[in-house]
């Protein structure tokens, strides 16, 4: 394990450098000994060598469920990736609110919503809520933040006539639906809207859901993206810490 | 008798209270019609098709009337006075109004009686065909037979319903009971039913007449093939409730989704509106033999699974009162509850397992919907299958009646033909590896699962007493339930609700109610 070369690295097994994966699928043909050749065949196109497919049986008629393991023959150089990242020390509830104290003197406005027809609410309650996710109290709980939840499938033009109304210092959009892409022209959309009524460098805009990352966020036109795994204090860290920042305090 | 020491005279005075406040709301209901009740009589008078703008007939003729404010007779009315002048079927009647060849508000009006006499020819023959769906039904389950409850329940969602049909079918044949076919997102706020067959839907496939027939023959098919017959299922919920109930009768659906506190709390729809829709929905479904869903489970999506425990049974009680009002029997109310507290809880199992075997235990003859794990999925699939396992075993330790199978692929995406043969296979291990353990087991006297099933039943009771006072409304208005505030003249829909004349009539209202027992 000591002399690791992140310039070529794979995946790690029981031993370095073994570059064992797993991976299962269907195969659209019946069960039988060609589904499993068919399935090898499939996994050393994919660079994987030494394929073995340690479990396949039918799954309705006419599918091939498959289980397998191999060896990847790829690398990856570890030490020239940079992904693009929320810049911001994450902060507990306290934190964040002995910040907006000191540094912001005055309650900051988030409104967020679901828009769309994405009738998931789950993400954004997880954030926004009182109760909060998993331990995490969510925004209306934090004290010196404003919090204005607005649900599920809220037309964006709703969502930025509210934002408009309470001034909001941020825009908090969450997409759960992500089926056939549907979230992107949405998303897209509302960018639109924002820079149409002129208050795009006055508010922060952020997306998150399943499917977000900050990257995409960021080239949809949006601050920052939240992934899975994002709690309150992560968003609300973001957006104190951007304000004072950009000077929107 | 009951393993959780459970005080029956305190479920008898929820159930008490839970009677008041659906009969408080009931004289509501009995004032008021709404536009989509007044499509499903057209509907259910054989008005189908569409015009040229791809606007449903019902949509049609209804909108004609509801303009000039004249829908307070109902639509039988019309079409039975229009019936008595042309000589002519309502289908071509509607047709005639489509093209302007008609006008139903300015043609010579007949005798009331003889225009009530008219309209009952018709729609006795409607009756004998969801009739005979229902004998049809009976007969499938007599001959082919069924699988033993809980049944596996699973969704297909592809937006296509030819694609949709492969997939039920792969399901049928790995083992599911139940299909369910999500419906394409937002149909609910659609104020019509779109019509024909569909191939593009997000994140599900539309809810149409024909669809529905494409799919029951498919389930038909394969359920001779594998010798069970399968049960399909969709949603009478939403803007256009009883209309899809119809939809389900006339072409053999079993199970429909079906409560208006979902949609006024989840969907944003009117109160009346919906709970006006719901009763003749439930009216149609309790004809048709049709087993309702209920959706309390998605309470827990938003609230805690442990504070909010109580507003799923109160919940409960009010939709078995609401589904006997309109002749549902007990074994047609799938009353809906969920597996959704933190995996992280401490001796969070046995709070599940309590709460689970206190529905039981409190609605025994309901075939009980229990949703899975959702909230605290997370995408590391691994885990996932062993939360649902832990969530089937719950189910099978409980005697739950409809088990909507739990994805290991949930919070990823809508379910890979893999993900549900995992799902059945992960069910049929435990549910036959397990089978009879709930007959062998009792509990702890005070023990933790006692003492959690006695809490939500009193904490249930003590909400039911003050809805009882306050009126379900104003309950909701206040976002007691599911933590969601909707006021009483809030949401969508509103303006379709009409309050009715004194001569008002609606042919299938007096023939459907009392439900599956009655000929």
């Amino acid at each position: 394990m000591n002399n690791i070369d992140f310039t070529r690295i794979k995946p790690y097994g029981d031993t370095y450098n073994d570059g064992k994966i797993q991976l299962s699928f269907t195969l659209p043909v019946p069960y039988g000994e060609e589904a499993k050749e068919a399935g090898k065949k499939l996994l050393e196109k994919m660079g994987i060598e030494e394929p073995q497919i340690t479990h396949a049986e039918e799954a309705g008629t006419g599918f091939t469920f498959i289980v397998a393991y191999g060896v990847v023959s790829h690398t990856v150089d570890y030490s020239a990736i940079e992904v693009p990242k929320v810049d911001s020390e994450v902060m507990d509830k306290y934190g964040v609110e002995d910040f907006i104290k000191e540094k912001i003197k005055r309650d900051v406005v988030i409104v967020g919503a679901t828009t769309g027809f994405d009738a998931h609410t789950v993400g954004i309650d997880a954030i926004m809520n009182m109760k909060g996710y998993d331990g995490h109290y969510g925004l209306e709980r934090y004290g010196g933040i404003e919090a204005v939840n607005m649900g599920s499938q809220v037309p964006n033009e709703e969502l930025v006539a509210r934002a408009i109304e309470l001034g909001a210092d941020a825009i908090i959009v969450s997409q759960v639906v992500t089926q056939k892409d549907v979230h992107i022209p949405n998303l897209t959309n509302l960018i639109e809207l924002i820079e149409a009524e002129g208050l795009r460098d006055r508010m922060l805009v952020i997306a998150g859901g399943p499917r977000i990352g900050h990257e995409l966020a960021v080239e949809l036109g949006y601050d920052a993206g939240f992934g899975p795994g994002t709690y309150a204090e992560d968003v609300a860290s973001y957006v104190v810490q951007e304000m004072v920042k950009r000077g929107l305090v | 008798m009951s393993k959780l020491g459970l005080d029956f005279k305190l479920v008898e005075e929820a159930r008490q209270s839970a009677r008041n406040i659906a009969l408080d709301i009931q004289g509501l209901i009995d004032q008021h019609t709404s536009v989509t009740v007044e499509r499903t009589v057209a509907r259910l008078l054989g008005v189908d098709g569409v015009d040229p703008l791809d606007r449903p007939l019902p949509n049609v003729l209804v909108d004609k009337i509801n303009s000039e404010g004249r829908l307070d007779l109902g639509i039988a009315y019309y079409l039975g006075n229009a019936m008595l002048h042309t000589g002519q079927e309502p289908q071509t009647i509607a047709e005639m109004v489509m093209k302007e060849e008609l006008d139903l508000t300015r043609i010579p009006t007949h005798d009331f009686d003889e225009v009530k006499k008219k309209v009952l020819e018709v729609a006795q023959k409607t009756m004998v065909r969801i009739r005979k769906n229902r004998a049809d039904r009976e007969d499938f389950l007599r001959t082919l037979g069924e699988g033993p409850k809980p049944y596996l329940y699973v969704i297909v969602a592809t937006g296509n319903i030819y694609e949709d049909v492969n997939q039920a079918k792969a399901a049928a044949r790995q083992g599911a009971d139940i299909i369910a076919v999500i419906r394409s997102t937002a149909q609910s706020l659609l104020d019509f039913v779109p019509y024909g067959p569909t191939t593009e839907g997000f994140g599900g496939t539309f809810a149409t007449q024909e669809n529905f027939r494409i799919m029951r023959s498919a389930l038909d098919e394969v359920g001779q093939e594998v010798g069970r017959y399968i049960r399909l299922v969709n949603y009478a919920s939403g803007l256009c409730m009883p209309e899809i109930a119809a939809m389900g009768a006339l072409e053999r659906l079993d199970v429909m989704l079906n409560d208006a506190l979902y949609g006024i709390l989840f969907r944003d729809i009117n109160m009346k509106r919906t709970l006006v829709d719901q009763f003749f929905s439930r009216v149609i479904n309790g004809y048709a033999g049709i087993i309702i869903n209920t959706g309390e489970d998605n309470y827990l999506t938003t609230a805690d699974a442990i504070e909010e425990a109580h507003t799923v049974l109160a919940s409960q009680l009010i939709n078995e009162q609401f589904a006997l009002l309109a002749g549902l029997k007990e074994e047609q109310m799938g009353l809906g509850h969920a597996f959704e507290m933190n995996p992280k809880t401490e001796n969070g199992f046995l709070l599940e397992l309590a709460q689970a075997q206190m529905a039981r235990e409190i609605f025994p003859n309901a075939p009980l919907k229990y949703m899975p794990p959702t909230k605290y999925m997370t995408g590391n699939i691994f885990k996932g299958h062993v939360q649902d396992a832990l969530f089937n075993m719950v189910s099978i330790m409980t005697n739950q009646g409809i088990q909507l199978l739990g994805m290991l692929t949930e919070a990823i995406h809508t379910p890979f033909l893999q993900d549900r043969a995992l799902a059945i296979e992960n069910a049929k291990y435990i549910f036959n590896n397990m089978r009879d353990l709930g007959e062998e087991i009792t509990f702890k006297e005070n023990g933790i699962i006692q003492k959690r099933a006695r809490q939500v039943l009193e904490d249930a009771h003590h909400m039911l007493k003050n809805i009882e006072v306050e009126g379900l409304m104003e309950t909701i208005a206040q976002g007691k339930f599911a933590g969601v505030k909707r006021p009483v003249d809030g949401g969508k829909g509103l303006d379709g609700v009409v309050v009715k004349s004194d001569m008002y009539f609606n042919p299938f209202m007096d023939l459907m109610l009392g439900g599956a027992s009655r000929e």
